[in-house]
């Protein structure tokens, strides 16, 4: 009796072994597998998710998004506040204080030099640096001392947790970077592919769109950390085979969003080898309505400009109907299972900006038919309804993806119970969201009348991302067809609130201007018809621990707690 | 056939070489099979979704999933659409592209590939051009043929009609070049043989040389250029539904749905075989009536 | 036939000019953006930037031009100097993929012995296998085994690879476990089980290309044997008295070749570029695999540079057919 106590507490000790004596290096390697391949690890260079989450393992920012959406402390040591005195009283300055002994892998000491140092990297006018829009606003950057950072900004700035904090703006080292500035930056393939950085992993070998091989930092800055003593980071391929290769065959520990079926990953997971997991970020699936009339009879030029409003869409009724007749709860069953949620709103998180709104949530065919006949949309040959010798025809496009093709053959088929027929069309995602300007199948140039794809926000303020859909934004042809506000929506009332919104550093009273904006764009107009909020859905090994599912930052943000389960 | 005792031939009444050819072609077992596969497979697909009466498009999400059943032949997708009804619509798509791209593409390879052969002079600047669009990478010339022309086709024929002729002409033309390097090298063997200077020596015109003599005698890698291109025209299709640039999405072709299947083959594996094996039945019954109509057409099998 | 390989060698150097200039000219034209798969979180102004850093502010011709000049002069020189330890390039700019910002030939150099070995051996097996089966199913038309041949090799051609690859993965990996389903590029073979393993994960690209390049060949050796068989060059060897053995292999053979020689060597330009589909199915970092990624990603100089080599080689092997119908048939004359 005594024997098998002694025993079973000694697996107990054995099983709690990595959580209480963790120790570096003691677990081995550790697998994980992107099927979108990483070619650079400077993010820099190079804006893509899978860039940007490759190189935060090895570089780290002064502070990052938790889970929650809160920020913590990484290189700095606490998060600056106007309460602890580190954001200055104007909103013009932000003061960060690094932790002190801080070493790069290569041994050599962190300082606010490396910071200035970066900023002037990714500021340098021929750089072409993927993360600038980071430093917006910003008008210096100084080291008070070795270890004290100052950020001032032109204007006052309610968010000053642009620069430097988040997956996408990390700290380079300025001693291995110097000579990289401006043109030269593509030039240093050695540092691009293997930068020094604090991480709790350093490079040891990079081989571009296929596989990095990754040891632990000797110089890290707990000691105990990471578990791992490698790390295999494979690249390539596509969901199914990543899913497959942790949730099936178990050669792999950690697979990266997982754009399945949830039927498919439902069975993938039934083979018991590991376990797919999900968390909600701001990215949502969304239609977009064209303001602007695209039909090919018009000249070039003219097409999807404010020249020629819509004559179906600029009528609201038209669009709520065409909102109402969806049944968002089966889109997000069939498309995202537990990784969806149904959403009236285009900003659903944080829970503070996200407005109340659910009056889209119930599907409501006879509602839609009713709106559409009380505008004179009367149901007339082969069911499709006409007005004034107008067909309710639509053209519908999406960029090429198996669910969003489930989705638009099932809205094509609720449009049609409503009378509204729907011409499918989709374009392959490297043209479709590529801005060429000489191409016709563009999101932005949008030759159609109603487009899904989906679009999030960087961090927790939805400020920018809202004011993308003033008038000055609308692509068209004097801008080269740039522009983020695709729909051409311009309503000189929701200007005002978005110039409102910049000026405001009150936190609730931002809060209030945000709800407000988003209900314009949604309920109120039915601009932008929001369908699923979308989470991320990742897969993980039973035997790897320590994973906490992030999407306000990288999903690698703290690959450094990983560990064997044993 | 002049050695032919003259009582026999005297005893059967004059014919068409083609009866001679028919004649030839029934006796070849793979060749009737053959027929009869093709013969089987055009017949479901033109009737079949007139006599099932399924709606191939319509959703039904309740029933999505579902296993073979009596209501569901062959199961439902992901969205709970008939998967009987969508092989049958996706079959007359698919043969229809496999059919005329392949045509095409034959046509173009042995035009060129028998004028480079038989004309020295247009010989090298033909060859060039064959290395040109061997050498093309095809996924950029695909995009762009679909932006330049999408549009303008799609306004003139209408959607279905306009996507199919650009799929065709996509499809064709970048796929001739090795039909055209085979039956050149054949060309350039048999230029020189004994017949083919024979005939020339008496003054046979070109084109008579090339109908009568020279491509009847190339005809066996055209018939295994045309049965390989069938499948590599199906396939260049669904690579093309997949990447956006075909049919709109709803369309579902075989290629289509091969795609599609292949996400859920640990869930429903039939999504995948079915229309692999009516693929693969197409591409077999073509190849076989291809063996029966080389053997048909060659005169030293036939009657033997 | 030196001075026709000669002249045609040649010949070569302003058609693939042309050639490089026509692709150049399609990637230009056809529609796609190197910042498309950036997220959209990246402002429109920010985009521009980055599409200025790239070299893509200059003027088409500018570009070409440049591009020519790397591929002639900056980068030949760098290979001499890593030869020799010269410095003819000086530290100027090599040709910088837009993806990756590293040189475009570094990458290619890193793929090629994968894509050899894995696409090559598929190759290699295809053809070994095709010829055998192709020269059996036409001497015995209609045997069982001729039956049998075309059954599979029909199958095999009119499945696609993405297909076959996928079910093999599913049968030997997911359920009996046998074999990799993802090729661990990182592999380096030093001794016995490190080979094994090697083989394991091979095992599976190598079955699906063979079987797709078998298919093929084999069809047209058994067409141009079967055409072959019954010429009257046959009977009279055979009333000579020779064997059966001879007559095949030697005269009937020999005259069968050339469709067959054109196919192979068309195939084997392919080999270099990779087999698409089955690197992207089984993971394996061959140039196929980069092709795809560039040309999805819009990196114009990484296609451009790899499509020139492939015309390259298209060119060069198709010249290598040509020597080889006038060995295969000295009929064939080039004057």
């Amino acid at each position: 009796m005594k024997m098998r106590t002694a025993l079973l507490g000694a697996a107990a000790a054995f099983a709690f072994a990595p959580m209480a004596q963790a120790e570096r290096g003691t677990d081995g390697n550790v697998n994980v597998i992107y099927w979108q391949a990483p070619s650079i690890l400077n993010p820099f260079l190079s804006g893509g998710t899978k860039d940007v989450e490759a190189s935060s393992i090895i570089l780290e920012p002064l502070a990052r998004y938790n889970p929650e959406g809160v920020l913590v402390p990484f290189l700095a040591e606490e998060i600056p506040t106007l309460e602890n005195g580190g954001v200055s009283e104007d909103l013009k300055s932000i003061t960060w204080k690094l932790q002190p002994d801080l070493l790069w892998s290569d041994g050599t000491p962190v300082t606010a030099e490396d910071a200035v140092f970066t900023w002037q990297y990714c500021t340098h006018p021929e750089g072409g640096c993927a993360q600038l829009s980071k430093y917006n606003g910003v008008s210096n950057v100084e080291a008070v001392d070795d270890l004290t950072i100052k950020i001032s900004f032109e204007d006052a700035q309610p968010n000053p947790y642009g620069p430097m904090v988040g997956g996408q703006s990390p700290i380079l080292q300025k001693a291995q970077f110097e000579n990289c500035l401006g043109t030269k930056a593509p030039e240093c393939t050695d540092a691009n592919f293997g930068p020094i950085g604090t991480g709790p992993f350093r490079v040891v070998d990079f081989r571009t769109n296929d596989v990095i091989q990754l040891e632990a930092n000797p110089n890290y800055r707990d000691p105990a950390k990471p578990a791992f003593a490698t790390m295999t980071f494979k690249g390539g391929g596509d969901a199914e085979a990543a899913g497959r290769a942790v949730l099936e065959t178990g050669e792999f520990d950690y697979a990266w969003n997982l754009q399945l079926a949830p039927t498919v990953i439902a069975s993938m997971a039934a083979a018991g080898k590991g376990k797919a997991i999900s968390a909600f970020g701001t990215l949502v699936e969304r239609i977009e309505v064209n303001m602007t009339w695209a039909d090919p009879s018009l000249p070039e030029g003219e097409r999807s400009t404010a020249k020629h409003p819509h004559p179906i869409l600029s009528d609201l009724n038209v669009r709520k109907a065409i909102s109402m007749a969806i049944d968002r709860e089966i889109l997000t069953e069939i498309g995202y299972g537990q990784a969806g949620r149904a959403t009236c709103n285009l900003v659903p998180a944080p829970a503070a900006y996200a407005s109340p709104n659910t009056d889209c949530m119930v599907q409501d065919i006879e509602g839609a038919k009713a709106l559409l006949e009380q505008s004179g949309w009367t149901v007339g040959a082969g069911g499709i309804r006409e007005k004034d010798g107008m067909q309710l025809k639509l053209l519908f496009q999406s960029s090429t993806n198996a669910v969003r093709q489930d989705f638009q053959a099932l809205i094509k088929q609720w449009w049609s119970e409503i009378g509204v027929e729907a011409e499918l069309k989709n374009v392959a995602g490297s043209v479709f969201f590529g801005a060429d300007p000489g191409s016709p199948d563009t999101f932005q140039k949008f030759y159609a009348d109603v487009e899904m794809y989906a679009n999030n926000f960087d961090g927790t303020d939805p400020q920018a991302y809202l004011a993308s859909y003033t008038c000055d934004k609308a692509p068209r042809p004097e801008t080269q067809w740039q522009g983020e506000n695709v729909n051409r929506f311009c309503d000189p009332a929701y200007d005002e609130v978005v110039e409102e919104l910049a000026r405001t550093g009150e936190i609730t009273r931002r809060q209030e201007l945000a709800i407000r904006l988003n209900e314009i764009l949604t309920k109120d107009t039915y601009t932008i018809i929001p369908l699923v909020d979308r989470g991320r859905v990742s897969a993980h090994s039973n035997s790897l621990g320590g994973v906490s599912l992030n999407t306000w930052d990288s999903e690698m943000w703290n690959v450094a707690d990983w560990y064997r389960v044993k | 056939m002049t050695d032919l005792p003259d009582s026999l031939a005297a005893a059967r009444p004059p014919r068409n070489q083609w009866w001679d050819v028919w004649d030839q072609f029934r006796s070849h077992k793979g060749a009737l099979i053959g027929s009869v596969i093709l013969a089987l497979t055009l017949f479901s697909v033109l009737a079949g979704p007139w006599l099932w009466g399924v709606d191939p498009t319509f959703i039904n999400i309740r029933m999505r999933d579902q296993p073979p059943s009596l209501a569901h032949p062959l199961g439902t997708d992901q969205l709970g659409r008939d998967m009987l009804a969508r092989l049958f619509a996706g079959g007359q798509i698919t043969i229809a592209v496999g059919m005329t791209a392949m045509a095409l593409s034959i046509l173009l390879g042995t035009l060129i590939g028998v004028l480079a052969g038989y004309f020295r002079r247009i010989d090298g600047p033909l060859m060039r051009l064959t290395d040109l669009f061997l050498a093309l990478p095809l996924l950029p010339l695909l995009l762009l043929m679909v932006m330049l022309f999408r549009e303008p086709l799609v306004g003139s024929f209408g959607p279905e009609g306009g996507i199919f002729a650009l799929i065709v002409v996509a499809i064709g033309v970048t796929s001739w070049m090795q039909t055209a390097r085979i039956v050149r090298g054949d060309v350039l063997a048999l230029k020189e043989r004994e017949f083919v200077l024979a005939s020339r020596s008496i003054g046979t015109p070109a084109r008579r040389m090339i109908l009568r003599h020279i491509l009847p005698n190339v005809m066996s890698p055209i018939m295994v250029s045309a049965t390989l291109g069938v499948a590599n025209a199906v396939i260049t299709e669904s690579a093309l539904s997949f990447l956006g640039l075909g049919f709109p999405p709803d369309f579902p072709t075989w290629g289509r749905l091969l795609n599609d299947g292949l996400a859920y083959i640990n869930l429903s594996p039939e999504r995948v075989i079915w229309p692999a094996i009516a693929l693969s039945a197409l591409v077999l019954s073509i190849n076989y009536i291809g063996d029966g109509l080389r053997d048909a057409l060659d005169p030293r099998i036939r009657g033997r | 036939m030196l001075t026709f390989a000669l002249r045609r060698l040649l010949m070569a150097v302003p058609t693939l000019l042309f050639i490089s200039l026509v692709i150049f000219l399609l990637l230009e034209l056809a529609p796609g953006d190197p910042v498309a798969d950036m997220p959209l979180t990246i402002p429109p102004e920010v985009r521009e930037k980055i599409r200025i850093s790239l070299g893509l502010g200059e003027p088409m011709h500018v570009r070409y031009a440049l591009w020519l000049y790397n591929l002639f002069v900056t980068e030949p020189s760098y290979w001499i100097d890593a030869l020799f330890g010269t410095d003819l390039a000086q530290g100027s700019q090599r040709i910088i993929s837009f993806q990756t910002r590293a040189p475009v030939f570094d990458t290619i150099a890193e793929r090629m012995p994968q894509t050899l070995i894995v696409v090559g051996m598929g190759y290699v097996v295809g053809v070994l296998i095709a010829l055998p089966i192709g020269i059996i199913s036409a001497y015995r038309q209609y045997s069982v085994f001729d039956q049998i041949g075309t059954f599979i090799s029909m199958v095999g051609f009119s499945v696609p690879t993405f297909v076959t690859g996928v079910m093999l993965i599913v049968v030997f990996s997911v359920w009996l476990g046998w074999f990799p389903s993802i090729y661990d590029t990182t592999l380096q073979v030093t001794d016995w089980p490190s080979f094994v393993k090697q083989m394991r994960q091979m095992v599976m690209p190598v079955f699906v290309l063979a079987l797709y390049n078998a298919a093929q060949i084999s069809r047209y050796m058994r067409a141009s044997m079967l055409d072959n068989m019954t010429q009257d060059y046959v009977r009279t060897a055979r009333a000579k008295g020779m064997s059966e053995r001879v007559v095949i292999l030697k005269h009937v053979l020999r005259n069968s070749m050339i469709p067959v020689v054109t196919v192979i060597a068309l195939g084997v330009p392919g080999v270099f570029t990779g087999a698409i589909i089955t690197e992207n199915v089984f993971k394996v970092n061959g140039l196929g695999q980069q092709l795809l990624l560039s040309i999805q990603g819009n990196d114009a100089p990484m296609v451009l540079t790899i499509s020139f080599i492939f015309a390259i080689l298209i060119v060069l092997f198709n010249l290598i057919a040509d020597l080889l119908y006038g060995l295969l048939d000295p009929r064939i004359r080039y004057d």
